[in-house]
């Protein structure tokens, strides 16, 4: 048999039908449903006289529209987005399929809870009507997200039409410095390979910096893939994996889970499988980093300065030109001198409870020194463990508002926006112009980086005061 | 599906490099449950100012591109969120074809499955379609699916390549979901074998 990578094995796995001309027919072990790509995939199938397929493989969830104020008990008062949310439940009821009401403490971002109810495993493939659905490769699930006439289709027929990507390799070696942490990899890596770096291929990330890093981690580093402009992200299954997966309420249990076990540890690329692209990074090199643009790719270190446009070649410099007219800044500034109003931690780049524990460690016995500031937990599980943990306290004690599960600012579809010429440090993922609110100025970062700027106003590198 | 065999059109230049999906329909228009009536939406931010005016400058919203059917971009287009409401709001428009030097990977299947044929090209030929769309209306662009060719008004012709089976579905306007349920018993087989080696799946 000839070598294979970790993608290539899953692709064999789950191919139901291949066509002469290599299109092929992959089955689908996990579809992850939210409010917002649904609704007009539901009313599709209903139109032809369809069902679902497979509704016990089948798993919804709202979370994009969803206020995340306490009184969202009352109901959603937007009335768009309450229409929305109730598709969702009817659509839900109908078809019988798995699903979490705003009402259940489960509830959350649709990558959270699928890795936290056990429903995402090694070896599955699981798309979702949403980009960063790569977030489940953490687990060396092939996971990627598709559009609204795909999310039909699954429905439909519980398989994707696809034609197979490269395989692209990112080996980020040695460990970590300091302060340095899984956001800052993600983001360094599409600093590296600019957001079409990855066009065409699924990244296995591998090496010892990202063996090191923990299930939440590894999830952070997967879910950017996508910003890079991969297919999907992928880390090989270990221990780590395993010890995660283990005892969560839908992995499999007793022989079926030795089963599992034996199968997801041939999970692995072969040691002369063949890469079409491998970019390697040293963990040490790596910086805790910030955006100053408007492009997932514009990233620097903390202690770096804006760029000039003219720094950059082709259609950058105009792009770079826009990005810091729209930013409001001045190349030659020096980042870690930018002001900040507000501050977001969440989304399902960073919205788990190591997230949580790493703010909250730079924000003991603090104070905000912000306009606003927002903690949301990316579901109602990591929510009650944070509480339990005392971060909600410290969370509070310093400013920041506590809030309920949902998206929230990272895509500001509910109320939770930024206003024109309001500059936010963000846990998320996108930074373009008007993604957390018309006018609105992101900046991305890592947790720990975000609760630095909270504490003293600016973009700060966090390990002036670790 | 609409098929698509061959326009001939006005194209709009829009010379900009990783063009997001939030930029196509800002998220405040994906609350809508149905795929219709995006298109006066449609790169809101940039069409219309804080009050909803025009924004003059804009190339959309100039008199001899309101009725272009091709859009020449730049590098990674429609990148970002997975939303088919990107697709859906350039087709309301009346956009019915794409030409950028690369396209974002869920962007460009999504193109597919609402009749807009997406063309990636060399930059530099990009960069020549590029000048030809800022002649203005009376540069007609030529986009012929069958032949696989974009000719500029001036009679310059490219020829792109397609994926064979894409390329099948929009000149037919096929439903790609009947076509998959005529494999069904392909289906079949797959979810028996499944339930024997992976049953917790």
């Amino acid at each position: 048999m000839s070598p294979k990578t970790l993608y290539d094995k899953i692709w064999d796995a789950h191919l139901a039908h291949e066509a002469e001309d290599g299109t092929s027919l992959l089955y689908i072990d996990r579809h992850l449903v939210h409010e917002v790509t649904s609704p007009q995939a539901f009313e599709g199938l209903r139109m032809a006289g369809r069902t679902v397929r497979a509704p016990d493989k089948t798993i919804a969830v709202p979370d994009h529209n969803v206020p995340t104020t306490p009184d969202r008990v009352d109901g959603i008062q937007n009335e768009e987005s309450r229409i929305q949310v109730e598709a969702l439940d009817r659509n839900a009821r109908e078809t019988g399929i798995h699903y979490y009401p705003v009402s259940d403490v489960r509830q959350g971002i649709v990558h959270i809870i699928g890795p936290e109810q056990g429903w995402t495993l090694p070896g599955m493939t699981i798309v979702c009507g949403d980009s960063h659905t790569a977030t489940h490769g953490a687990f060396g699930a092939l996971a990627h997200g598709i559009g609204t006439s795909e999310v039909e289709h699954v429905l439909a027929t519980q398989t994707l039409i696809q034609r197979k990507a490269k395989n692209m390799k990112v080996e980020i070696t040695g460990q970590l410095a300091p302060g340095v942490t899984a956001k800052d990899i993600t983001l360094s890596v599409i600093g590296h390979t600019g957001t079409a770096g990855g066009t065409g291929y699924v990244i296995e990330y591998c090496g010892e910096a990202i063996r090191s890093l923990s299930m939440e981690g590894r999830m952070t580093v997967c879910n950017m893939a996508i910003e890079g402009g991969a297919r999907a992200g992928l880390i090989a299954p270990d221990e780590t994996t395993f010890e995660y997966v283990k005892g969560r309420p839908h992995a499999p249990k007793g022989a079926q889970w030795e089963a599992a076990l034996t199968w997801w540890k041939t999970l692995y690329s072969d040691d002369d499988a063949h890469w079409d692209k491998v970019v390697t990074i040293k963990g040490e090199d790596i910086a805790p980093v910030v955006t100053w643009g408007t492009s997932p790719e514009d990233v620097l270190p903390i202690t770096a300065d804006v760029p000039a446009p003219d720094s950059f070649q082709g259609g950058k410099t105009e792009a770079a030109k826009r990005a810091l007219d729209y930013m409001g800044l001045t190349p030659g500034q020096k980042l870690s001198d930018i002001e900040i109003d507000t501050v977001f931690i969440g989304s399902c780049t960073n919205g788990r409870i190591e997230d949580l524990r790493a703010a909250a460690e730079i924000l003991k016995g603090k104070k905000i020194a912000v306009k606003r500031a927002m903690v949301v937990p990316g579901s109602g599980l990591v929510r009650a463990q944070a509480e339990e943990e005392g971060l909600a306290d410290i969370f509070k004690e310093a400013g920041f508002e506590w809030r309920l599960a949902g998206c929230s600012m990272c895509l500001a579809m509910n109320p939770d926006q930024l206003a024109p010429g309001e500059r936010c440090a963000a846990t998320s993922n996108r930074n373009f112009e008007g993604r957390q609110g018309r006018g609105g100025r992101t900046h991305l970062m890592s947790p720990a980086m975000a609760a630095a700027a909270a504490v003293t106003g600016r973009l700060t590198d966090v390990r002036e005061i670790m | 599906m609409e098929k698509f065999k061959k326009i001939t059109g006005v194209a709009a230049p829009l010379p900009l490099i990783n063009v997001d999906t939030d930029m196509i329909i800002p998220k405040q228009f994906l609350k809508t449950i149905k795929r219709s009536g995006l298109g006066v939406n449609l790169f809101d931010e940039m069409r219309y100012d804080d009050e909803g005016k025009e924004i003059p400058d804009f190339v959309l919203n100039k008199p001899q591109y309101r009725e272009a059917e091709i859009l020449i971009g730049g590098d990674n287009f429609g990148c970002g969120s997975s939303r088919e409401h990107a697709p859906w709001a350039i087709k309301d428009f009346g956009i019915r074809c794409v030409v950028a030097p690369s396209f974002a990977d869920i962007f460009y299947n999504n193109c597919f499955k609402n009749g807009i044929l997406p063309i990636a090209l060399p930059q530099k030929q990009v960069d020549i379609l590029m000048k030809d769309a800022e002649k203005g209306s009376n540069a007609r662009m030529i986009v012929d699916l069958e032949a696989q060719t974009v000719t500029t008004s001036d009679g310059e012709t490219f020829t792109f390549e397609v994926d064979p089976f894409k390329k099948h579905c929009l000149m037919e306007g096929l439903d790609d979901i009947g076509l998959t349920l005529e494999k069904a018993s392909a289906i079949d087989a797959f979810e028996g074998k499944l339930a024997m080696t992976r049953p917790w799946v």
